[in-house]
């Protein structure tokens, strides 16, 4: 309880004395691109895998001459716009990027560099760690928007390969009783989770103590917490919104 | 000019700094020296403001920086320049990057105008030619030197100083002193240097505050440190051989 009233705090401060637009704009810009671009070719593979699997796991367990072919690719769309896009790509977001930001937050600590911005009256953790939290609300929808479709490619290109559902079903069965609300429900969560991930990244990396053993730790707690706080929110939103 | 009063800090039931209370005068180099784990970086921090005193008070040519408003507590940030131990040079950023950082932040400089005053300062401290080089290319010495061209980059008026000579050779950190006398001399800063080098102390030491286990023994300068009647500060000068030898 304690660290969670230390993380709130460290929420609200956020906020205060903060800089200029601009300097939060570039600032912002840069973080996107590490967040975001340099993460596109592990969300890419990760996706394209999973649809691919859970089309031909899909087929393995949907044998049967009621069923049709279709049901296939309607299991794969809805998965993959409610649950793996979101909330697996969020799994991966928190190992690469959450990892990322507390292990350089946490150097900057040790190496006193956090300390050097406090010392000419720039608020630290405002410059630090809101333009990562803007970048990674901004670009992780994105990343999502990405793997649901390539997760979704994954899957045609697997199930016709394997011959396993024929390409004009996989596309009818994308189609058929398609529920609009799940892509803003996939995209309500992208938000949330991507707050999670850098805000307790960046929490665990800005309060480390020690040395570079230190900062290991702070890396590993961040995905640790971050892994915990998506599946936490998976399950509150899934509630609250399905 | 700063003056302490009466300064107190604790870490839970950790006592650190006793009532410590001194004048740190503009223009001279001002030294804080005692053995290691004594507080003098505790004091520094509290000077600075990275650490809140549990008691007392820092002021900046009187204007008080602990319980002063936060508009007053930012003007004066941002008149302090800091050199930190291990330099604490943002990796990610380049020489002239590192440099020029306050002046990004604190000032309305146009480009032009901040790449000169980093060349000014970068030739200040003796280094010319290296504005694209990464801290990781650099030795010891040159990303202290960066570091103090970075902490006068600002025209700041007060100069602090965490064991500038801190893991360089004996030669390179005499020049390090040197420099950072030379520099409170030019631009007239208040300068505070905390450390436990003799050589600095008898290189530097205009103004010299000796504290031992969380206070303050002894303040004086390099020419009268000899003649104290203090034993603690006697050890600590006289705690290596050489020093031992020349002792009167």
């Amino acid at each position: 309880m304690k660290n969670f009233g230390k993380y709130i705090i460290f929420i609200s401060t956020l906020f205060l004395r903060r800089e200029s637009f601009k300097t939060y704009f570039n600032l912002s810009v840069k973080e996107c691109i590490k967040i975001g671009y340099e993460s596109l070719f592990i969300v890419a593979i990760v996706s394209i895998f999973m649809g691919a699997v859970t089309t031909l796991q899909t087929a393995f367990n949907l044998v049967g001459p009621l069923i049709p072919d279709y049901v296939i690719s309607l299991v794969v769309r809805d998965m993959t716009l409610l649950e793996l896009s979101p909330t697996i790509i969020a799994i991966v977001f928190a190992g690469k990027v959450g990892s990322n930001i507390a292990g350089e937050l946490g150097t900057m600590r040790i190496t006193e560099q956090i300390d050097a911005l406090e010392v000419m009256g720039i608020n630290s953790s405002s410059y630090l760690v809101l333009p990562k939290i803007i970048a990674s609300i901004l670009m992780y929808p994105i990343l999502v928007v990405m793997s649901a479709f390539l997760a979704i490619l994954g899957g045609y290109i697997a199930g016709t390969i394997s011959e396993v559902i024929a390409g004009t079903e996989y596309i009818y069965g994308l189609r058929y009783e398609f529920n609009p609300f799940n892509i803003p429900f996939a995209l309500i969560k992208s938000y949330v989770f991507a707050f999670l991930v850098a805000s307790i990244s960046s929490f665990q990396g800005y309060y480390t103590e020690g040395g570079a053993l230190e900062v290991g730790k702070s890396s590993t707690q961040a995905v640790t917490k971050s892994c915990i706080a998506i599946l936490i929110a998976d399950y509150v939103l899934a509630q609250i919104l399905l | 000019m700063i003056e302490i009063k009466n300064i107190n800090k604790a870490f839970n039931d950790n006592q650190v700094l006793f009532n410590i209370s001194g004048l740190f005068e503009k223009g001279k180099t001002n030294l804080v020296i005692g053995a290691s784990g004594t507080g003098k970086s505790v004091l520094l921090k509290c000077l600075v403001g990275l650490l809140k005193p549990d008691k007392g008070n820092v002021l900046f040519n009187d204007r008080d920086f602990t319980n002063g408003s936060k508009k007053l507590i930012t003007e004066i940030r941002r008149e302090i320049g800091m050199l930190f131990q291990g330099g604490a040079l943002f990796d990610s950023k380049n020489v002239e990057e590192n440099v020029m950082f306050p002046l990004n932040i604190l000032s309305k400089l146009k480009k032009d105008e901040k790449i000169e005053r980093v060349n000014h300062c970068l030739k200040l401290v003796g280094l010319e030619n290296i504005n694209n080089k990464m801290p990781s290319e650099l030795s010891g010495g040159m990303k202290k030197r960066v570091g103090i061209a970075r902490a006068i980059v600002n025209n700041s008026k007060y100069l602090f100083c965490d064991e500038p000579n801190s893991g360089l050779d004996p030669l390179t950190a005499i020049k390090i002193d040197n420099l950072i006398q030379k520099l409170t001399y030019e631009l007239k800063t208040t300068t505070i240097v905390v450390t436990h080098d003799m050589n600095s102390v008898m290189e530097i030491g205009e103004k010299i505050m000796f504290i031992h286990q969380g206070k303050k023994l002894w303040e004086g300068n390099n020419k009268n440190i000899f003649n104290n009647k203090i034993k603690e500060l006697d050890e600590f000068i006289f705690s290596n051989k050489l020093m031992k030898k020349i002792k009167p």
